[in-house]
């Protein structure tokens, strides 16, 4: 089931603002190990308050861009600027941001609030204050009456919040949360997503959070980033990313989808229409980025947006409509998912939600159905 | 105290650089600079002084003909009598077989218990293995003192060999090649036991499993996947006890009898008895030779296991 | 069922093997007669006369106190290199380095000892410094190699920490040196002292080294046993073999019930954790 929306729809949107100057500056940095190139010529920039999240599957180079911001490792080349300071050369002790790691990195032989009281000691602050600012912490976690605990006293989800609570004791202008939610389980995971974004609202703090979990990065960012490889293939809103991915692997690395190929064979403005033979019609594609007549494209349609119909529907030129035999369905309670195979071979995946019940449903194995959808519907991605 | 340390910041000696620094300066004198001067003193000559060899570097100044002449004397004929006198060159390779041998005793008792305590419940293991190591926390010299009395003629296995009439008078093992081996094999066996029990548990046991499920039976199983994957325990085990078991003193000192040939106890001999330090040098650093190639695999099975992250 | 019948059995015969000469010993530290092959009677004079032999008993305070000076110092050399070698990646030297702490761990004692005699007298040529040999040699020479053992141990125990933890203590603005002093040293307390108690048997258990560095008026424990030793059979041997291996029996005793009961205290409080979860 995907996640409900959590942030109202009417925000500020820094980067759209040509006179923000972004908080976090990431300038061509290339990081490499050897041989091996983990990041490559990356550039970010990253507003005050945002909750940014970087997107990828292992090995895309998320963590150690992470790890760079925070300090542990430094650019082979290119430059990183948090609030406007290049932070060359300076070691994680000195630099204005917190970090949370994936495995909470709780010292064991200390008490939980010796635990959230140990960035306040370092800075020298009075024993009065820290006290209460780690009351504080530890209230807004609700871990108040376990602060004499020790980590091993603790189940994973009251560690995760020790750790976060250490982390943001000193209140820095910038969190970085390695896999934050990967080790809770998954009714805990979304209630800890909606605490998270709480907290980060609340306290004014930008978030930069690295996960391979795109249901998390789509219901707790501002703005996702997805790499691959070492490299950013898009940065967006969540919507953005999802309705408008720029190439194929952002496409097919989010969500599900159906990729057409075939070839531009006219454009007017912003139209574009293809000729698929995958398909078996033409695609009109509205709002779509012209690409030169005869040039090789995919269209990208998302399960969710083809309609599923048993009677032939009234013929639309040909275009946006296709047949083929249903030879799969799952049933996931809400919406069913459709493996429907067209005559050439090509299985196209539809989503549609169970309007009806199960019992009475219209389309069953092997029937013969139209799928069609709407010119605004799919997107067209030239790699 | 704070300046002290700004100026070696300064410098970039501070930090990392004394950590590294403290242990490397001593080994540097307390280890490698050793060896040049063994070296070094292989080459004097054996006189009667205080210290017992002659000064390789002399400064000749002779007054009348106004010349300064700086004389270094090397004396090679250590060398060669190490090379002629046969009596060097059995030592040493009876040295190295007597370390093979009881490299190969260790493994062949060594590895059954390794793996019978890795095979073991897993709360067991400790204690278990603990019972390997506890003798080693108890001094070796009184343990192979142990075996004298169970070696020696009317000692404990002579005794029941007479009384059990296998044998009609009283044997004598100790002072004896066997005896040799038997002592060693009793010293070194932890060393064995315990790298090979280190990568015995590591091993997935699910591997064994899956090698029944396909028809594999157990002995089979064991030649064929836990042998192979166990390889680095037995090259790490044998090296920890063949590399100091060639050099060893004490255990054929005291067991073996006088053709019980080994170069440690060679090389005791020419420093203590005959008081000649330059030839005990020679015999040091052809030993050192000898070993160089064994040490340099160690050490690489030793950083590669520590990289991996044990 | 058979493989398990073999396996059983070589445990034991190894155990055995380890165990049967020990016990011999201890059997006849308690015999009347000065065989210690046959059994006469029991007696504790050989005990008396161990107490009386000064001899001995002065060898065995200087052994003691050379073996605890040179492991406390053998631990922080150790820890220094163990650190360096786990932690700080590569650096000019490294592999010399590593190969200097590693080497003694199979270097023949003979080597070892003659070399740093050598040394110790060369110094003296030279520097004037050490004057003679004697205790401070010793410990010097023992501090040495058993320097390697401590660093292998400090190494493999830093190897399988979370090294997240450190990083974690840095990132909340703690510098290196506080970050090992607050945060790494007492995580591997165990390991140091694990580390000390093999540095001081190693020590006290040297007498190839010893022999060769030591000098006039300093003679230690294993140098007066080896020496007993080679003339044969002496029950007073018997004795302190004995009395050495009620010592370290009833110390790995303590230890192991010391850590049984950590382990049961770790298992209530994961318990707790769970029910709260």
């Amino acid at each position: 089931m995907a996640g409900q929306p959590i942030r109202k729809p009417t925000r500020l949107e820094p980067w759209q603002d040509a006179g923000q100057t972004p908080y976090v500056r990431i300038d061509k940095v290339t990081k490499t190990f050897g041989d091996f190139v983990a990041v490559d010529e990356v550039s970010l920039s990253i507003y005050r308050n945002e909750f940014f999240a970087l997107l990828g599957g292992s090995g895309s180079g998320k963590t150690t861009l992470l790890r760079m911001l925070a300090g542990f490792e430094q650019p082979t080349e290119g430059k990183i600027y948090i609030d406007g300071v290049d932070m060359a050369g300076i070691p994680p002790y000195e630099r204005p941001v917190n970090m949370m790691f994936q495995s909470y990195a709780l010292f064991p032989h200390m008490t939980v609030e010796q635990n959230v009281a140990f960035g306040l000691k370092q800075d020298n602050v009075p024993k009065a204050e820290i006290r209460d600012r780690v009351a504080e912490m530890l209230g807004m976690v609700q871990l108040s009456a376990f602060g004499k605990r020790r980590p091993h006293q603790l189940s994973g989800g009251q560690r995760q919040r020790v750790a976060l609570a250490r982390s943001l004791v000193k209140r820095p202008k910038l969190l970085l949360l390695d896999e934050p939610l990967g080790a809770l389980d998954k009714k805990l995971r979304e209630r800890t997503q909606f605490e998270l974004v709480n907290i980060q609202e609340k306290l004014g703090v930008t978030f930069i959070v690295v996960t391979h979990d795109q249901e998390e990065a789509m219901t707790m960012s501002s703005r996702i980033a997805v790499m691959n490889h070492g490299v950013i293939a898009q940065v967006g809103t969540p919507t953005e990313i999802y309705e408008y991915p720029h190439n194929r692997f952002v496409a097919e690395f989010i969500g599900s989808i159906n990729m057409f190929d075939g070839r531009v064979v006219e454009t007017d403005g912003d139209q574009v229409l293809v000729a698929s033979e995958e398909a078996g019609c033409d695609l009109l594609i509205a709002h779509a980025t012209p690409a030169p007549v005869g040039s090789p494209v995919s269209v990208a349609i998302r399960p969710e947006k083809i309609a599923l119909s048993k009677e032939p529907l009234p013929d639309g030129d040909g275009r946006n409509r296709t047949t083929g035999i249903v030879r799969e369905i799952a049933y996931l309670g809400d919406v069913s998912i459709y493996l429907v195979q067209l005559p050439n071979g090509k299985t196209v995946r539809v989503t549609a939600p169970n309007v009806t019940r199960r019992t009475e449903m219209p389309i069953t194995w092997e029937d013969e159905v139209t799928l069609s959808w709407r010119p605004f519907a799919g997107v067209v991605l030239t790699q | 105290m704070s300046a002290v340390v700004a100026i070696l910041s300064r410098v970039g000696l501070w930090g990392r650089g004394v950590v590294v620094a403290i242990p490397y300066l001593w080994l540097l004198l307390f280890f490698l600079v050793p060896f040049l001067i063994v070296f070094g003193i292989s080459f004097a000559e054996s006189i009667i002084a205080q210290p017992p060899y002659s000064s390789l570097v002399d400064w000749l100044r002779d007054e009348d003909a106004g010349t300064s002449k700086l004389q270094i004397l090397l004396n090679i004929s250590n060398y060669f009598r190490l090379g002629g006198d046969d009596l060097y060159i059995l030592a040493y390779l009876n040295s190295l077989k007597i370390a093979a041998v009881t490299t190969l005793f260790c493994l062949l008792i060594g590895y059954p218990m390794a793996y019978a305590i890795a095979k073991a419940d897993p709360a067991r293991r400790g204690p278990l293995m603990m019972l390997v190591i506890l003798p080693f926390w108890t001094s070796f010299l009184i343990r192979i003192y142990a075996w004298i009395g169970i070696l020696k003629g009317n000692g404990v296995i002579s005794n029941l060999l007479e009384w059990t009439g296998l044998t009609s008078g009283p044997v004598e093992i100790l002072y004896s090649d066997w005896a040799v081996y038997i002592g060693m094999t009793y010293c070194y066996l932890p060393f064995m036991v315990l790298p090979l029990y280190s990568t015995l548990e590591k091993m997935d046991p699910t591997l064994l499993e899956a090698a029944a499920d396909l028809g594999s039976r157990p002995f089979k199983a064991f030649l064929s996947i836990t042998l192979p994957l166990s390889l680095p325990g037995i090259i790490a085990g044998s090296l920890l006890v063949f590399i100091p078991a060639v050099g060893e003193f004490v255990t054929p000192e005291l067991l073996g009898g006088p053709d019980t040939l080994m170069i440690g106890r060679v090389l005791w001999n020419e420093f203590f008895a005959n008081r000649d330090w330059p030839v005990a040098s020679a015999v040091a650093i052809a030993l050192l030779l000898v070993l160089v190639v064994p040490i340099m695999i160690f050490q690489h099975v030793q950083g590669k296991q520590a990289e991996a992250g044990r | 069922m058979r493989k398990i019948g073999f396996l059983s059995w070589a445990l034991w015969f190894g155990y055995a093997f380890l165990y049967v000469p020990i016990a011999l010993l201890v059997v006849f530290s308690f015999n009347e007669s000065r065989l210690v092959t046959v059994w006469s009677g029991f007696s504790t004079k050989w005990y008396g006369e161990l107490i009386n032999n000064d001899a001995l008993l002065s060898a065995a305070g200087l052994s003691f106190q050379v073996a605890a000076v040179s492991a406390t110092l053998s631990v922080m050399l150790g820890t220094c290199a163990g650190l360096a070698l786990s932690r700080f990646g590569r650096f000019r030297g490294r592999t010399l380095f590593g190969g200097m702490i590693t080497a003694p761990l199979v270097m023949p004692e003979v080597i070892t000892g003659l070399s740093l005699l050598l040394l110790f007298v060369a110094l003296e040529q030279w520097v004037g410094w050490p004057d003679g040999r004697g205790v401070t040699t010793i410990t010097i020479a023992h501090t040495t190699f058993t320097m390697s053992y401590v660093a292998v141990v400090i190494q493999s125990r830093l190897a399988g920490m979370d090294g997240s933890l450190e990083e974690a203590a840095m990132d909340l603005g703690a510098r290196p040196a506080k970050v090992f002093f607050v945060i790494t040293l007492p995580l591997i307390a165990p390991a140091l002292v694990a580390g000390w108690l093999l540095a001081f048997t190693l020590s006290l258990d040297d007498v190839v080294v010893a022999s060769f560095v030591s000098g006039p008026g300093s003679t230690t424990l294993p140098m007066v046993i080896f020496s007993s030793v080679k003339f044969g059979i002496s029950p007073q041997i018997n004795a302190l073999a004995t009395l050495m291996v009620l010592v370290v029996a009833s110390g790995i005793f303590v230890a192991s019930l010391v850590m049984a009961r950590q382990e049961r205290q770790r298992k209530r409080d994961e318990q707790m954790a769970i029910q709260n979860g």
